[in-house]
């Protein structure tokens, strides 16, 4: 049961991913760029995470903090940048 | 018992993903980028949270040990998503807005993005140049 669970939220990731990508490469601005990048690294953190429970290992614990903490201060840089045109002042 | 375990964890997963699709398809659908903002946050919320407890208790009850590594990814994404949705929405309104559009803030200074703060040392200077038109 568990599998089957486990391919519906790859699945729900995955097509999650493909509409971030759609809004990266399409966007009305450059916010919501940044805005998909920073939901892109959100649903990778999950999908690193169903990994996980896939292969039956915690290995990839310490890639989906890296994940977390380097989406976190990249999009902190973006925006930044967006703001001040200038990200360490 | 495990049969319980196994519905628990499957009902977690199945929520995750529901929601994490949902903010995903949100960010395709909805029509301006400040509501554009609203919907990746369910994904960063419920979606993260109910798949790193499905893998807390998938692990404590099927794998040997409990682990708590979990808990941490959730801490650290429960206190950056704010910030983040913080810096985008300034974005948001740096580029969408000037500062005659923009509502008033009630206070004595105007919106922090598109303008000073107020002065630490003030001594009636800011009013005065509020008042002549900065």
């Amino acid at each position: 049961m568990i599998e089957y669970a486990l391919l519906f939220a790859f699945t729900c990731y995955g097509v999650g991913l493909l509409f971030n990508l759609y809004r990266v490469v399409i966007a009305p601005g450059v916010p919501d760029r940044i805005l998909a990048l920073d939901t892109m690294t959100i649903n990778m953190i999950a999908l690193l995470t169903l990994f996980g429970i896939r292969q039956g290992t915690e290995m990839y614990f310490e890639a989906t903090l890296l994940f977390a903490m380097v989406g976190f201060v990249s999009t902190v840089a973006y925006a930044k940048f967006i703001l001040r045109g200038n990200i360490i002042e | 018992m495990d049969f319980v375990f196994e519905i628990i964890v499957t009902a977690l997963l199945v929520i995750s993903g529901i929601f994490g699709f949902v903010g995903s398809y949100g960010l395709v659908k909805l029509p301006e980028p400040m509501t554009r903002l609203h919907a990746p946050t369910k994904a960063a919320t419920l979606g993260v949270g109910a798949v790193l407890m499905a893998s807390m208790i998938y692990f404590a009850w099927f794998g040997d040990h409990l682990s708590w590594h979990e808990l941490m990814i959730t801490l650290f994404i429960f206190l950056t998503a704010p910030v983040t949705g913080l810096m985008i929405a300034k974005a948001n309104i740096f580029q969408q807005w000037t500062k005659e559009e923009l509502p008033p803030t009630g206070t004595g200074s105007g919106w922090a993005t598109l303008s000073d703060g107020p002065s630490i040392m003030d001594d009636g200077a800011d009013s005065r140049l509020t008042h002549e038109g900065d």
